[in-house]
């Protein structure tokens, strides 16, 4: 049976969902085996090894895998790769970091962001901001994939028991270090896991307005916050926000579009929402020929007033 | 220092692709194609180094037919020195292209590559990355601050939770993000002076590299379509609706 090498992505304390997507997607494929590479990280082993279905953790320990520099994960990954089938990596900034550089250094293609597994060797992936779906096999004697989150479930995250192996670490490999992070520190659910999200476009105006009017909804709602390309590129929120082709891809339960208009860079990261909601004064946006409920209304007046009402 | 752009000819950004009727692409015949818009984020990028006079020369360089030739020249237009087109009428994988851009870098020694982090056609964001592991190099990928100090780069980088910043030795790899800068537009004196500008014609055998596809694609299909659904008449009948759905 062949195996796989999942790749953890964590804060040296805790899983990040992603990664349960990526194994139930991995699972498929074959055995599955993790790889926890941190500092400090047995915690993240031990959690690890609870995930239903994994055969096997390996940890590497290390100050050099303290914040996942691709420069010294990748070879790490590499090494492993002699007793494995296949790599695979969450669709996640970090996991898109690394996974192709893993890809160049054994000599195979890549398949990003799959959305299905299709055959041993075959797989469903989306190109041109999700226009087209392209099935697509590979030819390589291993594989490299990344994982669209919302296209597989979650596996589940106890129930497990693999054993942990330690691995040798491969080292700083000197080109890169560590030197800061800005992460935001919100309240709100994650975008990428929330239930409910509540995003603005441009037609918010600014920074203050986007705020006044979006977050009170959303904190009602108890839902994350998105925002468009248009709105990430007018300076009202920053890129985190932002969801489409080039931010993140989200299938929330619900989705709130309020002064989207649609673009298709910007349908591509939402459009497989459960129940798609849009307030938009313009009946035209291309927006309501894809949402469930569709509301033709000024937002200023509108969003206030929902949130009131709810 | 030297840098080299590398600039891909996709279908435009404002166009909507159509699967071909017997499932083996998207339709590009007559469609409007122009430069992958992260790749002119890194054209400017590039412009913005030599005009702090930390970079002296930028080579741009395409992978692709020969009408990628406009897509040079817009950014020799940009303010790129010269261009290198490596033609072929192939569709040629990300893989292939790091070996062609390595082997280009091998003859030019660059400081810098500076791409676009994915081209919105094939949606790999792979290029850089193999790219930065072909030549044993750090990579700064999804960047939206470059700021060049010394034997290093420092790379503010967006990732999921928000910014990461990370020092990186030189010679290095960098992939665009869109908060970077905002490209220029070429003025017309410059699209005018960007055709006697130097662009060299190659083929991928030049360099070595086979293009052979890893990847096949078996089938090319639209996503499912999503069908609008009602529409409300005010706020009230939109609660009411929230609240069928367990939301509200």
């Amino acid at each position: 049976m062949s195996k796989t090498l999942v790749w953890v992505e964590h804060d040296n304390a805790s899983i990040k969902d992603a990664t349960l997507s990526a194994v139930s997607a991995a699972s498929q494929l074959g055995e599955v085996h993790l790889l926890v590479a941190g500092s400090d990280c047995a915690a993240v082993a031990d959690a690890a090894a609870g995930i239903a279905g994994v055969g096997k953790v390996h940890l590497a320990d290390d100050a050099a895998y303290a914040n996942a520099l691709v420069e010294n994960v990748a070879p790490l990954i590499v090494s492993l790769m002699d007793s494995h089938d296949a790599f695979v990596a969450p669709a996640t900034s970090n996991g898109k970091n690394i996974a192709p550089r893993v890809a160049a250094l054994l000599d195979v293609a890549q398949v990003s962001e799959i959305l299905s597994v299709e055959g041993p060797k075959t797989f469903t992936r989306p190109t041109y901001a999700g226009n087209a779906i392209a099935v697509v096999e590979s030819s390589d004697a291993k594989l490299v994939v990344t994982v669209r989150g919302t296209a597989f479930a979650k596996a589940e995250a106890t129930g497990g028991s693999a054993s942990i192996e330690a691995i040798t670490s491969t080292g700083d490999a000197g080109l890169s270090s560590f030197v800061s992070a800005e992460i935001a520190k919100s309240e709100r659910p994650e975008l990428t896991a929330a239930k409910i999200i509540v995003s603005g476009g441009r037609a918010l105006r600014d920074g203050d307005t986007f705020e006044a009017m979006i977050f009170p909804l959303a904190d009602k709602l108890g839902a994350a916050v998105g925002a468009s390309r248009a709105a990430v590129d007018a300076g009202y929120v920053p890129n985190d926000y932002q969801v489409g082709q080039t931010g993140k891809i989200v299938a929330p339960e619900v989705y709130v579009a309020i002064g989207i208009s649609g673009a298709i860079q910007h349908l591509a990261g939402m459009k497989d929402s459960k129940t798609i909601v849009a307030i938009n004064k313009d009946e035209d946006a291309p927006i309501f020929q894809i949402a469930d409920i569709g509301l033709i209304a000024d937002l200023f007046n509108a969003v206030p007033e929902l949130t009131g009402k709810l | 220092m030297k840098i080299i752009v590398p600039v891909k000819r996709v279908i435009d950004y404002n166009v909507k692709p159509r699967v071909k009727a017997d499932g083996t692409g998207v339709d590009l015949a007559n469609v409007k194609m122009s430069m992958n818009p992260f790749d002119e984020i890194a054209v400017e990028e590039a412009i913005r180094l030599k005009e702090k006079g930390v970079a002296n020369e930028i080579v741009v360089v395409s992978v692709g037919p020969a009408k990628a030739q406009e897509t040079l020249r817009t950014a020799l237009a940009m303010g790129a020195d010269r261009a290198i087109l490596v033609q072929t009428d192939d569709e040629v994988e990300p893989l292939a292209v790091a070996k062609i851009l390595k082997a280009i870098d091998d003859e030019e020694q660059s400081g810098l590559v500076i791409l676009g982090k994915q081209a919105i056609d094939d949606d790999s964001n792979q290029t850089g990355q193999m790219l930065a592991a072909l030549l044993g190099r750090p990579q700064g990928t999804f960047a939206s601050e470059v700021t060049i100090d010394g034997n290093s780069v420092m790379v503010k980088r967006e990732v999921d939770g928000g910014l990461e910043t990370v020092k990186l030795t030189l010679p290095a790899i960098i992939t665009t993000d869109l908060r970077l800068n905002e490209p220029r537009y070429a003025s017309l004196p410059n699209i005018m002076k960007a055709k006697s500008k130097p662009l060299a014609n190659k083929t991928p055998a030049d360099y070595g590299v086979e293009t052979a596809p890893r990847l096949k694609t078996l089938q090319v299909s639209e996503p499912p379509v999503r069908s609008a659904g009602i529409k409300v008449a005010d706020v009230d009948a939109l609660v009411a609706k929230l609240k069928e759905l367990g939301v509200a």
